[in-house]
């Protein structure tokens, strides 16, 4: 594997809450250009691990590097304008139009964005530029939350963070927006972390899987060598999951119409 | 009621000093429990002691908490000189603001609790600062529910701030009291109307505004915040074209023979050519320190109320001794000047109904105290705190069934109805002659006289223009001439009469009219 310079490394990076190690020490570098899923059940530090790459989280031990630099040296706005975050909750601002949304994060930085530059990033997540001047509310959840990927744009960032991004969407929605995301991490040339509880839409979308278990980094293959059984234990049993399904599906199609 | 219109325009200078006051209170409320909201959305120490201590306020009455300034700001004139005012805005402003935080800050706390947070992280997410969060995000979502704590604090504030009048500031509540103590209703109901009406017209505009920034429209927002700062600036306007040099401020207490005095001083004082401005319904407590502090100039005071509450004697060593004694200590303790006495007494005595007395066979406090265990005794709210109930208690060892408060003027409304067997009345009241009441013989001379006096206070005790316009007052008001002038003011009939016109009949039984 050719190995360009790392755009993200973790050093012994762990985060406490008093006596709870919600992660503890995760060394990795991630290189530039790559997506990578970080996988794992509730509680296993995945999401803590994400935010402490835009400083949400503060580490109590190590230290993480972007782009050569320690992030906590770094101020909170400039780093956050370069590392697009998008999140569940989506977190549109209810007061604001759908521009004004996408526009915040350069409005922080003093950099007021044409419409144009809207209207092409509405275009990019495949929405009607026209929405524009909509209220959040007006819009459906899909909608919202490619206005928040519009959003994680708009400051042309090396780095897409995103953390259950589509845990809320429904299937298809999800699906749709997966697949986007993933083309636009090719045309833009993207570094993306993603986390994400769901094995198959990280094999499906990822280049490269880390697995974490408590705290702990516990495997990091490729989709293929996983589903190729390497990986060790609690990695095979979230691969378990889809693969298992898609085979009950496949049985069941063979089966035909006469079932039933 | 028809009178009511006719009272109505002429609150016009009431309703500029109650907007002035209401919004002052509200404003300064807003300057302490916005930023104090912030903290307390970023500490739950902040948040729990600065909202039980607001709510602890919330349960003082407001009349207390008004009260309750005027020591404090005297005993502050340690610090900040004697320039500092004791009574009127100042310790009105100080209680309503207090009165104002709560539903403010409760509405703020409960709004920045209640922020949907994935709102918060992405204001995080996207790089903002701790201010640019707080004014962007946290502020406008949060606004329409600090607003309608604005809204429940601006009614309360404007339904307390009536109470301002009794602590000498003026407000529409100048009606209220005085209508109550003279029985004219017609005053009392314009007052109540007026700051009703303004407390509606608060409500509607501040829940324009409140709807405005919930729906986000600049056109209501800013609409409302205009009409409201208006009207504010309005009555500013109305108060500021009062004329500010100091004229000569006279005090009544709540009752209606203070009432006509003040206004019969008033009446002589505006005929040598002085201006007078009256501050009726004071609190009986405030009046003597107001004074002495030169925050009112002139009051009617007792011998009877200065010897007890402020020289603290419980001796009775009769009238004369009494009056020398606390003309001497006033002047070398306060610099007050007791001008001389008015003529009159308005003492405490025991009255009952005539039919009632004589079916029990009651003449003087001694029978009374036999037949005492098995009947009600009515007093003013003070009577029962006063040395001279405890004097008389135990001078009698009388132990009544029931003790009952009343307004001084309810309380023969409740004899009348039977409410109150016996009550604790005064000597001066026209009511005794009207009701026909007997008042009980006190065989052991333990109520205190109690002799009318005019009291200057140190600004004006060397004005020799005033002293010369009231000086044939002294001895002038036999208690015949005042039972009279107050019956004229209590009765409820085509004849009842107002304070001034009272006044004026009663100068002219004193020989005084021109």
């Amino acid at each position: 594997m050719t190995t360009p310079q790392p755009l993200l490394v973790f050093e012994g990076a762990a985060r406490a809450y008093g006596e709870t190690v919600a992660v503890a020490g995760v060394s990795c570098a991630i290189a530039a250009g790559s997506f990578v899923a970080l996988v794992g059940a509730s509680g296993s530090g995945k999401s803590t691990l994400l935010k402490m790459v835009n400083t949400l989280v503060r580490p109590t031990g190590g230290r993480v590097l972007f782009a050569g630099e320690d992030v906590s040296g770094l101020k909170p706005a400039r780093l956050r304008r370069r590392v697009g975050y998008v999140f569940q909750g989506i977190g549109l601002f209810p007061h604001f139009p759908v521009a004004e949304n996408i526009a915040i994060g350069p409005r922080l930085t003093g950099e007021k964005l044409p419409p144009e530059r809207i209207a092409e990033l509405l275009a990019l997540v495949e929405l009607d530029p026209a929405l524009a001047s909509r209220m959040p509310d007006e819009l459906s959840g899909g909608q919202r939350q490619r206005v928040g990927v519009a959003r994680a744009l708009a400051g042309e960032p090396e780095l897409l963070l995103m953390d259950e991004p589509f845990g809320a969407l429904d299937p298809v929605t999800r699906d749709a927006l997966g697949r986007k995301v993933r083309e636009l991490h090719e045309r833009l040339g993207l570094t993306t972390v993603m986390v994400t509880h769901d094995m198959a839409e990280a094999l499906l979308l990822a280049d490269r899987v880390l697995v974490m278990d408590k705290g702990a980094l516990v495997a990091d293959a490729t989709p293929r060598a996983l589903l190729a059984g390497e990986g060790g234990a609690v990695a095979q049993r979230l691969v378990a999951v889809p693969r298992e399904q898609a085979e009950r599906l496949a049985a069941m199609e063979s089966l035909g119409e006469t079932r039933g | 009621m028809g009178d009511i219109w006719d009272i109505l325009p002429g609150l016009g200078d009431k309703l500029a000093a109650h907007v002035v006051l209401s919004a002052s209170a509200i404003g300064l409320a807003m300057l302490i429990a916005l930023p104090l909201a912030v903290w307390a959305g970023r500490s739950q120490v902040v948040a729990r002691l600065s909202l039980s201590l607001a709510s602890l306020v919330q349960t003082i009455p407001a009349l207390a908490l008004l009260a309750l300034f005027f020591p404090l700001l005297l005993s502050l004139r340690a610090v900040f000189g004697e320039g500092l005012p004791t009574l009127g805005f100042l310790p009105a402003l100080m209680a309503l603001t207090l009165y104002a935080l709560l539903p403010i800050l409760r509405n703020a706390v409960t709004a920045q609790a209640n922020l949907d947070p994935g709102v918060l992280e992405a204001a995080d997410g996207v790089g903002m600062t701790k201010w640019q969060k707080l004014y962007l995000v946290e502020a406008p979502l949060a606004a329409p529910f600090i607003m309608a704590g604005i809204r429940t604090a601006s009614v309360w504030t404007i339904g307390a701030a009536t109470l301002a009048t009794t602590i000498g500031q003026p407000s529409l509540g100048d009606p209220i009291i005085a209508g109550l103590q003279i029985q004219n209703w017609a005053l009392v109901l314009a007052g109540c109307l007026a700051s009703a009406g303004l407390a509606l017209a608060a409500d509607w505009l501040l829940w324009w505004i409140e709807v405005g920034l919930a729906r986000r429209s600049r056109g209501m927002t800013f609409g409302g915040i205009a009409v409201t700062l208006l009207g504010i600036l309005a009555a500013l306007w109305a108060q500021g074209t009062g004329g500010e040099d100091r004229r000569i401020v006279i005090a009544a207490k709540q009752f209606s023979e203070q009432y006509i005095l003040a206004q019969l001083i008033g009446s002589r004082l505006e005929a040598a050519g002085y201006e007078v401005e009256y501050r009726d319904g004071l609190g009986s407590g405030v009046v003597h320190g107001a004074v002495a502090s030169s925050s009112i100039d002139i009051s009617v005071d007792y011998t009877g109320t200065i010897w007890t509450n402020y020289l603290g004697r419980k001796d009775n060593p009769g009238r004369e001794v009494m009056y020398e004694t606390i003309r001497e200590w006033e002047w070398r303790t306060n610099g007050v000047r007791v001008l001389g006495r008015l003529g009159f007494e308005n003492a405490y005595a025991f009255a009952m109904r005539g039919d009632r007395a004589r079916e029990l066979g009651v003449t003087s406090l001694t029978d009374l105290a036999a037949v005492a265990p098995n009947l009600t005794v009515g007093g003013d709210p003070e009577f029962f705190e006063r040395p001279e109930w405890i004097a008389v208690r135990d001078a009698y060892g009388l132990s009544f069934a029931r003790s009952r408060n009343f307004a001084p003027t309810f309380m023969y409304n409740a004899l009348q109805s039977g409410e109150a067997d016996v009550i604790c009345a005064f000597t001066s009241d026209g009511r005794i002659a009207t009701d026909r009441l007997v008042v009980l013989d006190d065989p052991e001379g333990a109520l205190p006289s109690y002799e009318a006096m005019i009291m200057l206070s140190p600004r004006i005790a060397g004005n020799e223009g005033v002293v010369a316009a009231l000086k044939p007052l002294l001895g002038a008001i036999s208690v015949e001439a005042m039972r009279e002038a107050n019956m004229a003011v209590d009765r409820e009939d085509a004849e009842k009469l107002t304070p001034k016109q009272a006044a004026e009949g009663l100068a002219k039984a004193a020989g005084l009219a021109k």
